[in-house]
């Protein structure tokens, strides 16, 4: 079937960012609003809104109830559920299937499995992908297998993600105390008490390969770079990564279409690798089961539109293109421009935007404007800036002087940090690991010391009130 | 109607051979403005104006298994735990008054006693996690580097502190509720103030 009407459901830029794909499809669109939500700029460019609840996400864009009530309200012949919120959660889709709505995504079988670390991992040893020495642990084993793996290791929580639920532990004596802790906290926060043991690499790379699938065939749209991130949390995503060797991407991606293939997956879809750059060798990370954030990237060097490529996936249809119909061009890197101050130790930065330039003619995918409310409900992404070059070095040219043409005033933005990165010679020089911007955040205090004798790091792009 | 990237760069394909800095273009659904820039390029702003076209709110959808679909997707599947980010859900989903309950109250410390401040808009934690133990309960005493909340502000969680060594007199906001930036999420009866601390609860 074709769909005629999709019920957007979510906020911010990624709302934005799929009513744009529907328009050109012809595809009316419904979104989702909360109360904080009514007049935002996805709002304005939707066909239709509809009120789900309150500003608080759990009574608005993580209420199953609502959304599935929403889509049957506006006549929607499928969800989109962007990313976070309830884009990864198997509840919807079966909640969407069992009110006769399309989901745009995997299968619930497939979310079940990816949503926790530990089935995702068993998958992934089944598909032959290579895992970081670790396994669950429960209790007095914990100190035998921490020996085993070596020190430091990595706890985490099997219900976790996004960097929720990690801490490393580097003395023997703290692994029992840091084990009850962690399991407390997932029990808590994820539903779920499991822990499990990990090896910690460090320095490490984060690279990522892009998959879509339609239940039978799986093939891959090359990797990205994610390494630069604080507190688990990226900041500029680029593709391809950049130096790997081919031997190192080509195993890459041949493993996550692997793994895809074992998933039956269905879908846009994301394998997350950890590269040891030193030893060469990578690691199965976690499937993220939906449209991700970085995506940009990766349609600015095949050409293709990911989000056309989920619709029509949903909408039934096999794969539009063969493995070897997907060709790269270039090089491309994203910024997120978030509402934050980093000379502030990242503090958030809501209120409401009072003039928001952005160069002509590059991509940026956003939901502000002047006049743009930023609630403090949800996350702090305002924008991303994307460039493509022939080549790195004229991608990172072309990023920087997009970015000399950004401004915006009302909140604390990051682009003084993206500058100052763009600038850095480390970064220029590719291949950075995820240690890499806490280095670039002490040099930035140093430099902000020697030449204003100020104590912090005064890179950001103050904007007014 | 919103212009896409490829009308832009058509219209800036157009402006580049002519000699005019600027194009401020206006209907009654948009505007925009786009400006060449000092360092070469051209800046844009533009704004949809268009109102939002709203549909009537939904009444919300009981599907056989959705009913516990409260809480974030990270509980994927597990069943077994949404008591913690069940709690979590319906009190944020009580705190439906929004600012008003942190706004009314904003800087209304009573004589004598200290107000603790939010320090950003967000919602107000009386407990470092859902089923935890509140960090203090009235009554407690409390020293200046005290945590006695958070505020989830942007899903970034920010410690707050009691900045008055003495006695927690009165907690002046419900767990999850919102908290307008400054608004008094405390009271502290500070220490040798003379006074009993606390009204009864």
């Amino acid at each position: 079937m074709s769909f005629r009407r999709i019920l957007v459901a979510n906020r911010g830029e990624i709302a934005a960012r799929v009513i744009r794909t529907c328009r050109r499809l012809g595809i009316e669109t419904v979104l989702t609003v909360s109360d904080a939500d009514t007049r935002s700029l996805p709002a304005r460019l939707a066909d239709k809104t509809i009120r789900i609840g309150p500003a608080p996400a759990p009574a608005s864009y993580l209420d199953v109830d609502a959304v599935v009530g929403a889509a049957l309200a506006a006549g929607a012949d499928a969800v989109h559920p962007g990313y976070g919120f309830l884009s990864e959660n198997p509840l919807l889709a079966r909640a969407c299937a069992a009110a006769g709505v399309a989901f745009i995504g995997p299968s619930a079988e497939t979310l079940v499995s990816t949503g926790d670390k530990l089935a995702a991992r068993e998958h992934a040893v089944a598909a032959g992908l290579p895992v970081l020495p670790g396994a669950e642990v429960t209790g007095a084993e914990a100190g035998r297998l921490a020996d085993q793996i070596g020190y430091p290791v990595l706890v985490k929580a099997a219900g976790g993600g996004g960097g929720r639920g990690l801490r490393v532990v580097r003395d023997p004596a703290d692994l029992a105390h840091a084990a009850a802790v962690a399991s407390a906290e997932a029990g808590a926060a994820f539903g779920d008490p499991r822990v499990y043991l990990e090896r910690y690499v460090s320095p490490a790379r984060h690279v990522e390969v892009q998959l879509l699938g339609d239940g039978e065939q799986v093939i891959h749209l090359g990797d990205r770079d994610c390494s630069v991130q604080r507190r688990y949390q990226k900041l500029v995503e680029e593709a391809p990564a950049p130096l790997l060797g081919d031997d190192l991407r080509d195993g890459l991606r041949a493993a996550a279409v692997a793994l895809g293939e074992r998933l039956r997956y269905r879908g846009a879809g994301t394998v997350e690798f950890l590269v040891d750059p030193r030893r060469g060798a990578f690691y199965f990370l976690e499937v993220n089961a939906r449209i991700q954030v970085e995506h940009p990237v990766t349609e600015a060097i095949t050409g293709l539109d990911l989000v056309a490529e989920q619709i029509a996936i949903a909408e039934g249809r096999r794969l539009r293109l063969r493995q070897e119909d997907v060709t790269f061009t270039g090089h491309a890197i994203e910024c997120r421009v978030n509402a934050e101050d980093p000379a502030a130790g990242f503090l958030p930065s809501p209120g409401t935007v009072t003039r928001a330039v952005f160069p002509a003619g590059a991509r940026v995918d956003t939901h502000v404007q002047a006049g743009s409310a930023v609630p403090p409900h949800y996350d702090s992404l305002l924008a991303k800036v994307v460039a493509r070059g022939a080549g790195r070095g004229a991608a990172l040219r072309r990023l920087a002087g997009a970015l000399e043409r950004c401004a915006i005033d009302g909140v604390v933005t990051n682009l003084g940090l993206h500058r100052a990165l763009l600038a850095d010679g480390e970064f220029a020089a590719g291949g950075v690991d995820t240690g890499y911007l806490e280095r670039l955040l002490a040099r930035e205090s140093a430099r902000a010391v020697r030449e204003n004798g100020s104590r912090h790091y005064t890179g950001s792009g103050v904007g007014h009130g | 109607m919103e212009l896409t990237n490829e009308d832009v760069a058509d219209i800036l394909a157009a402006l580049d051979s002519l000699p005019y800095d600027e194009l401020d273009l206006r209907t009654p659904r948009f505007r925009l403005t786009l400006r060449r820039a000092p360092g070469g390029g051209w800046t844009e702003e533009s704004q949809v104006l268009a109102d939002p076209v709203a549909l009537a709110p939904a009444h919300p959808h009981r599907a056989p298994g959705a009913g516990e679909g409260r809480g974030a997707g990270a509980e994927a599947g597990t069943g077994a735990g949404e008591a913690g980010t069940g709690a979590a859900a319906e009190a944020a989903a009580g705190a439906g008054a929004e600012a008003a309950a942190g706004e009314g109250r904003a800087g209304s410390g009573r004589a004598g006693l200290a107000a603790v401040a939010a320090p950003l808009p967000g919602t107000f934690y009386r407990a470092p996690r859902p089923g935890a133990a509140p960090f203090v309960e009235v009554g407690d005493e409390v020293g200046e580097d005290t945590v006695v909340a958070i505020v989830e502000t942007m899903k970034l969680m920010n410690s707050v502190h009691a900045g008055t060594r003495g006695r927690v007199a009165e907690i002046c906001l419900g767990n999850g509720e919102f908290a307008a930036q400054g608004a008094t999420l405390m009271l502290i009866l500070p220490a040798g103030a003379g006074r009993p601390a606390g009204p009864p609860a």
